[in-house]
């Protein structure tokens, strides 16, 4: 077992324990928490596949801002009687996830990716990942790029008027 | 034993179905949408594991991970978004439960 094996096994293992912690613990605040720590776990398994770019990007925008905008959403959604979690469908809920989880495993176990099979150059990346995705982000990717910073305007305008108090506005 | 891009797809293949129990199983809005979050990181394990063990050239394989931060912008755009709505509805009808939400069900 290399090093590289060992530090991938933690981190997924912290993944996984933290996004059951989501779905399963009872408590919407700890929810918040349990996805800070599976996300930032994510980021680590982003620098195991030589991401560093993405690694800091998870980091950033699940770290800083999605997980406090949860929070603020938990805290203003909520009611005063405790009431039960999970909805009633939870049995059938287990039973399609094991289901979907079970054919992906079959479906990427024997998937002869013919092509990505035989390389295992993760690690051996000579040049750094961010003057790759930098160049290709600005050269091939540029109008899609441009787009997202769109969508981006368009879903904060959309999101202050959406949750603005229109009430005491007007 | 190597590390290979099947254990990146397990890893991603678990994060997504955890995310549909989420989804499927939760009550509340909130909690629906921090399943969604958790099914777009499989997503991006997964783009980022091909990425990485592809045989291409540099500048090819650097496309995954170019997906990924299209994936991540959006995926920061849509709780934006979701939290709003989910908030307006909690302010209209008092509640953010799903199962309670059943004004359009026919």
């Amino acid at each position: 077992m290399t090093a590289q094996l060992v530090v991938f096994y933690v981190l997924a293992a912290v993944t996984v324990v933290g996004s059951l912690g989501v779905v399963l613990t009872r408590n919407v605040v700890h929810a918040a928490f349990m996805l800070l720590v599976a996300l930032l776990a994510v980021g680590g398994i982003f620098l195991v596949a030589t991401a560093e770019f993405l690694a800091l990007a998870q980091i950033l925008i699940y770290g800083g801002a999605v997980t406090v905008v949860v929070l603020f959403a938990i805290m203003l959604t909520r009611s005063n009687e405790q009431p039960r979690a999970d909805h009633s469908q939870k049995p059938i809920a287990a039973l399609a996830a094991i289901g979907i989880f079970a054919l992906l495993v079959v479906a990427f176990v024997a998937t002869d990716v013919a092509s990505l099979d035989q390389a295992t150059n993760v690690g051996t990346a000579t040049e750094s990942g961010f003057e790759a995705l930098g160049l290709g982000l600005f050269t091939d990717w540029a109008i899609p790029f441009e787009m997202t910073s769109l969508v981006l305007l368009v879903a904060l305008i959309g999101a202050i008027l959406l949750a603005r108090n229109v009430e005491d506005g007007e | 034993m190597e590390l290979e891009l099947v254990h990146f797809q397990v890893l991603s293949a678990a994060l997504f179905s955890i995310g549909i129990f989420g989804v499927l199983a939760r009550r509340s809005a909130v909690m629906v949408l921090i399943s969604i979050e958790l099914m777009l990181n499989a997503v991006n394990v997964n783009l980022v594991g091909i990425a990485a063990f592809s045989d291409r050239a540099a500048d090819v394989r650097v496309f995954g991970q170019i997906l990924v931060v299209f994936i991540i912008t959006l995926a920061a755009a849509e709780i934006g978004l979701a939290l709003a709505i989910v908030l307006r509805v909690f302010r209209n009808r008092g509640s953010a439960n799903v199962d309670e939400l059943n004004v359009m069900k026919w």
